[in-house]
């Protein structure tokens, strides 16, 4: 008989861990909450650092999983350990025994509004960097009427003691650069303005992406964190910022602003990671057993990790600890 | 009847009316004027800049800032070495640049 491996969580990194199991001959049966398969990235229109449409990635992934046993609309409400296994019940009240356990639970997006200094959710032309994503996506959002300037906020719940986010959330420099290309592809008489501290362009490709955003997109990157939003009396934002480059506060007026938020642990699975046995680091995210050899093991034998559950990740990060942790499962399936 | 109070001006940089007309002068025969990641190496080396406030980083800036009188003023210190050219990681041509800014 098969051994099934029990995966929480169906997107880029419980699709990609599921497909290699599979393909391992092993029994990945994969219990995603929502409605479909494809978690954040599904909801992504195009991929730094080269324009790459997401839907091709996500495609693709979905076709590897044919044949494997999936679950929507589902979620693991119980789980206990033996000596036989796992045993989890899910909320269909379906019971499955499972040899290991793989938690690919991903992440949540920061909530913009607990920034309150910027206005989201009270004045009408802030947004966030999904929003954004889905205008990418769909081509509407009632907020953007052919902006002449656009400001974009980065590390929105990142490296900020206020909202307890000391980490970074290492993709957002990147996709702040790509949405403002992007931007200025669709409004090019537009003023695209970034406002960072440190652009981390850290991955093969990235750098000559912010190259590319100042001299064909004319991108203008600021070095300085905007410190306050407001509202004029023609309902346009009034931003206030240091250009610590220059070293002098600016002040300017936009049509629309854009917070790249951040990534954060995914706690709707707090309840069944406690049963399991798996602390939080300082981040909040999940603790691995450590961050080298050890990233996708967990202090219990047995349940493992990958993605962004234990930390900020990118799409290529996240398949590639997904792969690795199917060689991690199936060594100790095999020990 | 003097009571030692007055009005600071605000040292605010209003970006809603800086004039960019120069810059943009600029940028149509020098689009490498765009590229600046502001390393500093070019202040660094500038031969001017070890006993003057030149540094064509912040002259950058300055035309970016509506501060181009500033901008123009510092030129003045440049002795056309070259030696900014040389270590710009970005391949911008200083030298050029400041040549076309007193054009």
């Amino acid at each position: 008989m098969k051994e099934n491996i029990l995966i929480i969580g169906g997107g880029a990194a419980g699709m990609e861990a599921a497909t290699q199991l599979h393909k391992m001959g092993l029994n990945p049966i994969i219990i995603e909450k929502s409605e479909a398969l494809g978690g954040h990235i599904a909801q992504w229109d195009r991929l730094f650092p080269a324009f790459h449409p997401a839907k091709d990635v996500v495609d693709k992934m979905l076709d590897q999983v044919k044949g494997i046993d999936v679950r929507l609309n589902t979620e693991v409400v119980d789980i206990q350990r033996d000596n036989n296994g796992f045993h989890a019940v899910l909320s269909n009240n379906e019971k499955i025994d499972a040899q290991a356990v793989i938690l690919a639970t991903g992440f949540d997006v920061f909530k913009a509004e607990r920034k309150q200094e910027y206005g989201y959710g009270i004045y009408n032309n802030v947004m966030t960097s999904v929003e954004l994503e889905k205008f990418f996506r769909t081509g509407k959002d009632d907020r953007i009427n052919h902006p002449k300037r656009i400001g974009f906020v980065h590390c929105v719940g990142a490296r900020d003691v206020k909202v307890c986010n000391t980490y970074c959330s290492k993709v957002c420099c990147t996709t702040a650069l790509k949405q403002a290309c992007e931007i200025k592809e669709v409004f090019p008489d537009a003023e695209v303005y970034t406002f960072y501290m440190d652009l981390r362009m850290f991955g093969p490709g990235y750098e000559d992406l912010y190259l590319k955003t100042q001299k064909d997109f004319d991108v203008k990157c600021v070095r300085g964190r905007v410190c306050e939003v407001s509202e004029d009396m023609d309902g346009k934002l009034v931003i206030k910022a240091e250009d610590t480059l220059f070293g002098k506060p600016l002040k300017m007026t936009l049509d629309l602003l854009v917070l790249m938020c951040s990534m954060e642990k995914n706690k709707s699975i707090d309840a069944i990671q406690q049963k399991l046995g798996v602390a939080n680091n300082s981040d909040g995210f999940m603790q691995n057993k450590d961050m080298y050899l050890g990233m996708n093991d967990t202090a219990q034998d047995g349940v493992f990790v990958a993605g962004a559950c234990t930390a900020p990740k990118s799409l290529p990060d996240t398949i590639g600890e997904a792969r690795s942790v199917a060689t991690q499962v199936y060594n100790y399936l095999n020990r | 009847m003097d009571f030692g109070f007055c009005l600071s001006p605000s040292s605010h940089v209003k970006m809603d009316s800086v004039d960019l007309t120069t810059f943009n002068r600029l940028k149509e025969t020098n689009p490498d004027i765009n590229t600046c990641i502001a390393c500093g190496s070019c202040t660094a080396t500038c031969t001017a800049g070890h006993f003057t406030e030149m540094s064509f980083r912040r002259i950058l800036l300055m035309l970016q800032r509506g501060k181009e009188d500033e901008a123009k003023k510092m030129i003045q210190r440049c002795m056309l070495c070259g030696k900014c050219t040389l270590v710009c990681p970005r391949g911008i041509n200083i030298r050029k640049i400041l040549l076309d800014i007193t054009r």
